[in-house]
């Protein structure tokens, strides 16, 4: 499971590299946000524009980080492509998380 | 009621690393590939659902196979799958409720079956000897 991650102003920007998040990445997904979100108490935003499917496996993984993260770091997601934003939806997971429609330009450009 | 063609028809093993490439061959499919975008992306959803819980539940881990016959018509999808895990408990399919989301304490899991079921129609599931079937069908009419 490949992430790109960036710290700017507080912002730690993880991009997914892969296309998907599915059964066969999750817990990978899972272990290496850990890792990555490790040191550092900052908000988190998962740049998600390259993952083209996401299945049950892969949100109960994102929901998962989100918990890692504890109640004071929230997560955010940017750039869910149609059927990852399908999956979001209809479980009404898109109520839980702060969703941009893409990484917000002073973000992408910043550090 | 017509009888499910077999238009694509695909044994696999049931693996994790099986089932992401057969949903890649079924999605670059021609008979696929035509659909509008948004039946792709159900197709892929739900396919995805039942065939991981086959390999985590059905056949909780073991080798096995699954055959995937996949019939695209005028008006949507057919689909049976086959596999020879064990029967589903209760010989009957979960509910799939989505669980009450508690923001101190958010599910996990729990979403497969009801994904499974908001995007299917006519869902029915059989154990036939040591064999489970189970058929569904997508409509090109329900969007969701």
């Amino acid at each position: 499971m490949q992430l790109s991650a960036r710290e700017s102003a507080g912002l730690l920007l993880v991009e997914v590299m892969e296309e998907r998040i599915d059964a066969a990445g999750a817990i990978q997904f899972k272990d290496s946000m850990r890792e990555l979100t490790a040191q550092g108490n900052g908000r988190v935003m998962l740049d998600m524009s390259r993952v083209a499917f996401l299945d049950s496996s892969g949100l109960g993984a994102v929901v998962a980080v989100m918990k890692l993260l504890g109640p004071d770091r929230r997560l955010e997601l940017a750039g869910l492509t149609p059927t990852v934003e399908k999956v979001f939806r209809l479980t009404r997971m898109d109520s839980v998380f702060v969703i941009h429609p893409t990484v917000p330009d002073d973000m992408r450009h910043a550090g | 009621m017509a009888e499910i063609r077999r238009d694509i028809h695909l044994v696999i093993a049931s693996e994790q690393m099986a089932v992401r490439q057969a949903l890649a061959q079924l999605l670059a499919d021609p008979g696929l590939r035509h659909l509008r975008c948004d039946l792709r992306g159900r197709i892929e959803i739900v396919l995805a659902e039942v065939l991981n819980n086959i390999v985590e539940h059905a056949y909780a881990e073991q080798r096995g196979n699954i055959t995937i016959d996949v019939s695209i018509g005028p008006n949507g999808i057919g689909c049976c799958i086959l596999d020879g895990g064990a029967a589903m408990p209760g010989l009957a399919l979960p509910e799939g409720k989505l669980a009450p989301h508690d923001p101190q304490d958010l599910p996990e899991g729990g979403f497969g079956w009801f994904l499974i079921r908001t995007l299917t129609e006519d869902l029915s599931y059989r154990r036939q000897g040591n064999m489970n079937e189970l058929r569904f069908r997508m409509p090109e009419t329900i969007c969701s």
